[in-house]
């Protein structure tokens, strides 16, 4: 089973640090807009971060009509194609969990690439809320978290 | 420029227009930004003597060169505006994600003119100022109206700031909100809004924001995010700010009952440790920052679920200081605050004040229109707190703060008046803390702790609390300074553990703006804001007698606890006074000289209120 960003909403406070590391790292700026991870409130005391889940079928590959969007093979991250990419934002619509979004400069989406495997992201995170998970073990590990599991 | 967005955009709601100003290098540096830019602003936009609830009193949001970006605890905005509850300069500091937002729309401040016809809110949306009718959302509360606005203007990503009906109503110390829990408090900031017909400001930031030295800011937020996860912020982590309720407690510093005592029986019952094993259901962070301090509280009862962000000043001042040792009360009293958008500290110490009036006689059964309004009294500390917001009975007198509400009521009250300049005082009793006394009584925007913290000093045992000493005056002037410093990059105080020498924030601020800067400058910088407030102060009619401390504390003993006896002379005061005037370069009489406002370059504050030497 592929392994995700996820964030422990027990631990999680909604500092929104990771979106900041996030379009650090991957656009030298700092901004939310264009972070691939997004801080999501539940409830007004539960928050969580979510990024790209690393589908097995994913809804936004199928969506495209462009065909810009593909699952890499080996470590299952959606590539984007931006030549073919026109920022349609039909797989905005079709992601469940509002992972993949818009740049609004470049018009082209965005998606979490894990960082070629060491995300920034969980690095930074000051609380350690998050972490590289399967669905499975965040299942098993966190009933608050199953709660939020579709 | 890096950092800052360099741009102020001006806001008329009268003809519904907006026009952006370029700010440059000169002036960021100069002001750094947030406090330094707004009292500036404030300083050159307001005429001389305005009325604070007038067309003419500008309304000016400020952020920081931090905002926007990872630095630990930058996510804080300013407001400030020539305060109804004091005439004086008002200014409130809160957090929120709106600050973010306002700076990656490309602005480092917004200055507010003029009354709209009916209410308003606008829209900042990157370059485009959207003006929206908000006829539907008056008398909605701040929460409902910030998720409401969020969803008309659409989106995740738009962060609103709101008033809620207090402000509309015009109380004297209404205050503004965001994200849900926080608020720009004290001194009148949602009045000045609600006189404005503005009920919202929502924004939209999609520019973002650039550093000089991205990675070199990188690893400094690295190890301070690690230190933040250390001792120096434990108790803020663990507990929050509830935790000092016990130890003012402990050590006689809690303001109890409107000030006729400084221990509270109760208190274990509103205590940290009690609370938290009942009803804390989370900690949630402000905007960037890795301590998460606010310790959430769900109370379920009859009345159903409320949920509510109770720090250490609202168990005060809606707690101890109106006799009440009911946590779920308190829960309750703090939501309906933050709803109806009144600031806790000065409508629990004005409730305290009318308590006493009450049990005294002053006040009587006919006055308050049936509410036994005796200390401990939890329906009528709710049902006050409504009648305030809506301007009802009893309410319209006590939403005029305790300062005008004494000296309306009359016959001995303003002796138990607990406030300096009009600003009621927050949890500290200043009686035994010495250093205290004299920064919460200097402070430009009146009582408060926040202007200087020497509470630091007194509690932990840095100085002696009991003795009034000379030398608090170049230790107040000191920490008014520094703290310009915070207010001005916009940093929280809570981080003051970590991250507090000059020398820090000095790197830091290079690292963001690549302007090399060194302590000195932003020391100096420090006291050029802190004067230029004072300034301000002086042209609207401060006086000498307005920094006294109010007379309950200059003449009642504490009565209970280690503090028992404690009371701050008036020699004790003046000795202090004038030290800290000496460490200013002011004059005896506290007020700022030419030659102090020329050396800070502040020509036009020297030329309008300076003060030759020798007078």
């Amino acid at each position: 089973m592929r392994k995700f960003i996820a964030a422990d909403p027990d631990r999680c406070t909604g500092c929104r640090i990771c979106e900041m590391v996030c379009s650090a790292v991957k656009e030298g700026e700092f901004n939310a807009r264009l972070s691939r991870i997004r801080t999501t409130w539940v409830t007004p005391y539960l928050v969580t971060s979510l990024a790209c889940r690393l589908c097995e079928d994913p809804s936004c590959v199928r969506s495209c009509p462009q065909g810009a969007l593909s699952v890499d093979e080996e470590k299952g991250v959606i590539l984007v194609d931006e030549e073919r990419c026109v920022g349609c934002g039909l797989c905005v619509k079709a992601c469940e969990f509002n992972a993949i979004t818009l740049h609004p400069g470049r018009k082209v989406v965005i998606v979490c690439d894990l960082c070629g495997g060491e995300p920034k992201c969980v690095e930074f995170c000051p609380k350690g809320a998050l972490d590289l998970r399967t669905a499975e073990e965040i299942a098993q590990r966190n009933e608050t978290f199953r709660k939020l599991l579709p | 420029m890096f950092g800052y967005a360099g741009r102020l955009l001006h806001v008329d709601l009268a003809q519904r227009r907006s026009k952006v100003e370029v700010l440059g290098e000169g002036f960021c540096r100069k002001y750094i930004g947030g406090n330094g830019f707004a009292i500036r602003l404030l300083y050159d936009h307001s005429p001389p003597g305005v009325d604070p609830l007038s067309p003419a009193n500008p309304l000016i949001f400020a952020v920081g060169p931090f905002a926007g970006t990872m630095v630990p605890t930058s996510g804080k905005y300013i407001v400030q505006a020539k305060s109804p509850l004091t005439n004086l300069m008002g200014e409130a500091i809160s957090s929120g994600f709106w600050a973010h937002a306002l700076k990656w729309a490309g602005y480092d401040a917004v200055l507010v003119k003029g009354r709209a016809e009916k209410p308003v809110y606008f829209f900042i949306d990157d370059d485009t100022v959207h003006f929206i009718d908000a006829g539907h959302l008056w008398g909605v509360d701040t929460i409902e109206t910030m998720n409401r606005v969020k969803e008309e203007v659409g989106g995740w990503d738009v962060e609103v700031l709101a008033i809620g009906p207090a402000g509309e109503n015009l109380v004297r110390y209404a205050n503004i909100s965001t994200d849900r829990h926080r608020q720009a408090g004290r001194t009148g900031m949602g009045a000045v809004m609600g006189s404005k017909n503005l009920k919202a400001v929502a924004v939209r930031g999609t520019k973002g924001v650039k550093v000089s030295d991205l990675e070199g800011l990188m690893e400094a937020c690295r190890e301070l995010y690690e230190e933040c996860q250390g001792p120096y912020a434990e108790t803020y982590r663990v507990t929050g700010t509830p935790a000092s309720l016990l130890f003012h407690q402990t050590v006689a510093a809690l303001p109890t009952r409107n000030w006729q005592d400084a221990v509270f029986e109760e208190a274990e019952k509103i205590g940290d440790k009690y609370v938290g094993e009942r009803w804390v259901v989370k900690a949630i962070a402000c905007a960037g920052c890795p301590i998460a301090c606010d310790h959430l509280t769900l109370v379920k009862d009859e009345g159903g679920e409320v949920l509510a962000s109770v720090e250490f000043e609202s168990l005060y001042a809606l707690g101890s200081e109106c006799g009440v040792g009911d946590y779920p009360t308190i829960n309750r009293a703090v939501d309906l605050c933050d709803r109806l958008g009144l600031d806790t500290i000065s409508t629990g110490v004005t409730i305290g004040w009318a308590m006493e009036c009450y049990e005294k006689g002053i006040l009587t059964k006919e006055d308050t229109e049936g509410i036994e309004l005796t200390f401990g009294n939890s329906e009528a500390l709710l049902e006050v707190i409504r009648k305030i917001a809506y301007q009802e009975g009893i309410g319209r007198l006590l939403s005029q703060g305790v300062k005008r509400a004494s000296e309306i009521v009359g016959k001995g009250s303003e002796r138990f008046a607990m406030h300096n300049k009009g600003l009621e005082y927050p949890g500290y009793d200043l009686r035994g803390l010495k250093a205290s006394v004299l920064g919460f009584n200097t402070s430009t925007r009146g009582g408060c702790h926040l202007r200087s913290s020497m509470y630091d000093y007194d509690l932990k045992g840095r100085v002696d609390r009991f003795t009034a000493k000379e030398e608090y005056g170049r230790l107040v002037k000191e920490r008014e300074d520094l703290w310009s410093i915070f207010d001005s990059l916009m940093l929280c105080k809570f981080i003051r553990g970590i991250l507090n020498t000059p020398d820090q924030l000095a790197r830091l601020y290079t690292l963001v703006t690549g302007f090399e800067t060194t302590a000195e400058e932003l020391q100096r910088a420090g006291e050029r804001i802190y004067n230029l407030e004072k300034a301000y102060n002086v042209r609207e009619g401060w006086k000498r007698e307005d920094d006294y401390p109010a007379p309950r504390i200059m003449t009642d003993p504490i009565r209970s606890g280690v503090a028992k006896g404690a009371v701050v002379t008036k020699e004790e005061f003046d000795l202090m006074y004038k030290a800290y005037c000496r460490e200013r370069g002011w004059t005896p009489e506290g007020l700022p000289t030419k030659r102090k406002l020329l050396e800070l370059g502040l020509e036009d504050a020297a030329r309008e209120v300076g003060v030759p030497e020798g007078v």
